[in-house]
């Protein structure tokens, strides 16, 4: 592979990386949230995280459960307040890697403020952010990222409000390194884990990753082969994205509308909370 | 180079200096020890941010102003859980905010001290005047059962000195500990002396030693677990669902549930001895006792004084920590004398579990005043002088 990634079995990365004490999950069959920690694990694998240094933070809902399974430390905190814990926990010790796992509702909705702020920030925190367009959790009520007329038990008659972005807000805040993947292959989701792990800064990694219990039950995405296909069908990467946006025919943008772009938002640098602190306290120390 | 101690005295400066309560509150923080402050400005607590702001890069210690109360009590326990000592402070309004994160610390044994500087609510209410509003907010704010420790310094002194306890308590039980005092007392100025080390003890929690077979939460000794940091290597995993010894979520367990709880509680409850703080003046033959805490103690000591100078038997018991309740002080003081005056900058709460422990054996009278003025002494004698006169 192209990456220079040799992908263990899961049977391996479960007794490298899990607690075995946890099995079986709470997912459900057909559920994302699995795959997203299966890629993670590939990544630390390939970064070669030391796990003895490095914690995994989330807040509340079927994502946030995912620092349960892992061999680590971890702080599965109240809902939407994950970033604020994993800020307290990298600002007090800067030398642990902190891995965040959260829910679009998690870390968009309820959590929206501390992701503007860690973003503005620059702490150095991965952030994989699971987004599965629904409370799944609670029993899939609408989030904010729920499709223009989605249907979920809040919005019974379709979904009125419009969905948010999140890679397009990161990217806006200056989010060192921003992408979004759908589930569907492991590849550029393991690469980008890894690429916002070894950043130096704040990291952001959408998964769109589906819930076939609460939004594919009222939304047409119940079987697994329909989820995957509609996931391939629905995402457009940037490049393509924009070039149709500038050079394509009409017919073509309208194919547009509704799709979700996917890829790399943003890879670039920027200086970190922790490294300003740093040279401040060198600054002023007495 | 200088030891941390060291750090420590050159950045509180002079040995004696003319400062206000909430900066005491940051000197005992840094005192004791603390290297982590999360917050967020609100009047009257908005100093022991700066003051902390200003010290702890000083000493090499972390500060960082969040976006909000809710992120300031997260990032607090965040920092914890690397070991550090480590406070916040806030008002009222932020104080509300805070309810949820503090249950979390509760739940998951995280040390960690919090400063109210309390204002008149309900709301955004008068953000200059000082009140003692959120006494039951304190105990009873975070949802679910649970216990918590409250000290209540009456002056800039013992702001400082209450702040070094709250850390030992904190430290040594694993558990959240408030230190309340009012915009009055935040932002009066009084003599401190800045103790000397050998004059204060410090405690640090619990430490685990041994990673084979370490269970995060299995209770040591005095059912306070053994703490092991994170990036130790001991892999701990932190829930706020009910979680087993191992830390592992048993959300749907009763048997659990209770045991955990019950020891949650039980492990403050078990120490009332290193917990419960009070004053007493004119306790052998007092008749009419004032019972109260705060800075509205220190005008009743007058009031005591001036009271006795007039023929009234009256005393004085000032208390220094509210949660737990120390019920058995209060009960002793009931069987002694003829009737209890209860001077709160509320409309009444510290009077409620007062009259509980009291359990009708004297009358207990509640003297209100809100509005942001402390009581007068002129209407505090009266209200005694009308207790005297009183039939048993
Ligand atoms: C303060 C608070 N409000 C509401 C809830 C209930 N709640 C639990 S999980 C959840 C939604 C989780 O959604 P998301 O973050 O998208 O996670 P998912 O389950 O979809 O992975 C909600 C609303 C809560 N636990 N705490
Ligand atoms: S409810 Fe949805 S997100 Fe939650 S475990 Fe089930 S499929 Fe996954
Ligand atoms: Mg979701």
């Amino acid at each position: 592979m192209a990456t220079g990634l040799r992908i263990k079995t899961a049977a391996e990365l479960r007794t490298s990386y899990l607690r075995q004490e946890m099995f079986p999950t709470i997912f459900c069959d057909g559920c994302g949230i699995g795959n997203v920690l299966n890629y993670t694990l590939w990544a630390i694998d390939e970064v070669g995280l030391d796990l003895d240094r490095t914690v995994f933070v989330s807040g509340i809902g079927c994502s946030s459960r995912l620092p349960g399974y892992i061999n680590a430390d971890g702080l599965h905190t109240t809902h939407g307040r994950a970033l604020a814990f994993a800020s307290g926990v990298k600002a007090a010790n800067p030398d642990l890697t902190v891995i965040v796992f959260t829910g679009d509702g998690d870390g968009a909705g309820i959590g929206g403020n501390h992701l503007l702020h860690t973003i503005r920030r620059n702490m150095d925190i991965t952030v994989i952010l699971v987004n599965n367009f629904i409370y799944g959790m609670t029993g899939g009520q609408s989030a904010p990222t729920t499709p223009d007329g989605g249907f979920t038990t809040t919005t019974p008659y379709g979904n009125i409000e419009h969905p948010m972005d999140v890679c397009e807000l990161a990217k806006a805040l200056g989010a060192p390194y921003v992408a979004r993947w759908p589930v569907v292959s492991p590849v550029q989701p393991v690469k980008s884990i890894a690429e916002g792990i070894r950043k130096r800064g704040f990291a952001l990694i959408e998964m769109l990753t589906p819930c076939p219990t609460a939004y594919g039950r009222y939304n047409g995405l119940k079987a697994l082969e329909q989820i995957w296909r509609w996931y391939r069908e629905q995402t457009v990467l940037i490049d393509e994205w924009e070039w149709i946006e500038q050079f394509g025919s009409p017919e073509e943008r309208e194919r547009l509308r509704g799709k979700m772009k996917i890829g790399i938002f943003q890879d670039t640098e920027r200086e970190t909370f922790e490294d300003r602190w740093a040279a401040l306290v060198a600054r002023v120390k007495l | 180079m200088s030891t941390h101690r060291e750090l420590i005295r050159r950045a509180l400066g002079p040995r004696v200096q003319f400062v206000q309560g909430d900066d005491a509150c940051a000197y005992g923080a840094v005192l004791a020890g603390c290297t982590f402050f999360a917050g967020y400005p609100i009047t009257p607590a908005t100093e022991v941010a700066e003051r902390m702001a200003e010290i702890l890069p000083r000493i090499g210690g972390c500060y960082i102003q969040m976006e909000d109360e809710i992120a300031s009590m997260g990032a607090l326990i965040g920092a914890s859980w690397t070991g550090a000592k480590v406070m916040t402070s806030t008002s009222g309004p932020g104080f509300s905010l805070m309810q949820e994160n503090l249950g979390y610390a509760i739940m998951t044994e995280t040390p960690c001290v919090v400063v109210n500087v309390q204002r008149s609510g309900p709301s955004t209410g008068q953000p200059t005047m000082g009140a003692y509003g959120d006494m039951m907010q304190a105990r009873w704010g975070t949802h679910g059962d649970h216990e918590i420790i409250m000290l209540c310094p009456a002056s800039v002194q013992e702001s400082l000195e209450l702040t070094i306890v709250a850390f030992n308590l904190s430290e040594r039980l694993r558990t959240p500990v408030l230190v309340f005092i009012d915009g009055e007392l935040g932002h009066m100025r009084e003599r401190l002396v800045i103790p000397e080390d050998h004059e204060f003890e410090l405690w640090e929690r619990p430490r685990a030693t041994d990673r084979a077979g370490y269970r995060p939460f299995a209770p040591g000794p005095d059912l306070v677990p053994p703490f092991a940091p994170f990036g130790s290597g001991f892999r701990t995993f932190v829930t706020g669902l009910t979680h087993n010894e191992e830390g592992l979520p048993r959300a749907s367990s009763a048997t659990i549930h209770d045991q955990l709880v019950r020891r949650l509680a039980a492990k403050i409850t078990n120490h009332l001895d290193l917990i419960t703080r009070y004053e007493e003046f004119y306790a052998d033959d007092c008749e009419i006792a004032i019972v109260t805490y705060g800075i509205t103690a220190r005008t009743c000591r007058d009031v005591v004084e001036e009271a006795r100078r007039r023929g009234i038997k009256a005393g004085l018991l000032r208390l220094i920590s509210i949660w737990p309740f120390p019920e058995h002080v209060v009960a002793r003081w009931a069987e002694r004398v003829r009737a209890m005056l209860v001077p709160e900058m509320n409309l009444g709460q510290i009077v409620h579990p007062i009259r509980e422990a009291v359990a009708g054996r004297c009358p207990v009278v509640l003297h209100s005043r809100i509005g942001g003025e402390l009581h007068t002494p002129a209407e505090l004698l009266e209200a005694l002088e009308a207790l005297q006169w009183q039939p048993a």
